[in-house]
């Protein structure tokens, strides 16, 4: 049980950590390096809440794709004179930041989390969930699934047509 | 013994810290990975949620599929998003937010 926590703490403090260097750092390729370990970290969580399926699916798509694409972005969007990484907002976006997670927390540990304490619980419940997630996704919310494919697929021809360059469009 | 509460809380400071990210930062790429982060805070607690429910296992595993969906059209917005910011890029000469500024009145 406490082996599980001290994971849990390990990992939390790698994700947030990480996602702090994100949006702090002055280099752009690091916050994108950043991104990917902070990812990995939340992959790491998902295993810790008993989902196998999400913490591959993360480590596929956003350590392989999404981290690529945007070192692409990066690396196509590069100007010489690299101005300020920072708004001169940035004050009120600290207070807004820090406003939102006080609200957060103090709504979650005012809500009741006491009724779902006498769950199965993460460490109980060690029975994967491939399958309950598989049967879920191709028969009550099949539908949907079909339509996030066709979702991506058109967004990624819109894709394709925004970032041609007019030259050798028509 | 792991709470839902440490999700939740967990899942709270990312999102702040995407907030953060969103509104401090002038490059568009780095608006973009803070909305990554964002989402990712909103699947950290939805799995949480689903792992500590105690509804039946098909009920359960919602929390999960809602998941899919979310990383899915993750993925679809980051990859129109950045064509968008290549255009804009291309066509200014510039990927920062605030020089983006035709429409303002």
């Amino acid at each position: 049980m406490t082996a599980q926590l001290v994971v849990f703490y390990l990992l939390a403090a790698v994700t947030v950590l990480s996602s702090l260097g994100v949006v702090l750092t002055r280099n752009v390729v690091h916050a994108a390096f950043m991104l990917l370990l902070a990812l990995l970290a939340v992959a790491g969580i998902f295993l810790m809440a008993v989902a196998e399926f999400l913490a591959l699916a993360q480590i596929l798509i956003y350590g392989g794709a999404v981290t690529v694409v945007v070192l692409f972005a990066i690396m196509l969007t590069r100007s010489d004179d690299q101005p300020r990484a920072d708004h001169s907002q940035r004050p009120l976006a600290l207070l807004t930041a820090v406003g939102v997670f006080a609200l957060l927390v103090i709504a979650f540990v005012a809500s009741d989390v006491a009724s779902l304490e006498s769950a199965t619980g993460v460490g109980t419940d060690t029975e994967s969930g491939f399958e309950a997630l598989g049967l879920g996704l191709f028969t009550d919310w099949a539908i949907p699934f079909e339509v996030a494919s066709l979702v991506l697929l058109v967004a990624l021809i819109g894709a394709i047509l925004l970032a041609r360059s007019a030259e050798d469009g028509e | 013994m792991l709470e839902l509460v440490h999700f939740q809380v967990l899942s709270a400071a990312l999102f702040s810290i995407g907030i953060f990210g969103v509104l401090a930062r002038r490059s568009a790429v780095l608006v973009l990975i803070s909305i990554e982060i964002m989402l990712n805070a909103v699947n950290v607690n939805l799995v949480g949620i689903a792992a500590f429910s105690d509804r039946a296992a098909d009920v359960r595993v919602f929390g999960q599929i809602l998941v899919v969906f979310i990383i899915t059209i993750a993925a679809a917005e980051i990859g129109l998003a950045l064509a968008i910011v290549l255009r804009v890029f291309r066509n200014r000469g510039s990927a920062n937010v605030d020089d983006l500024n035709v429409m303002k009145w």
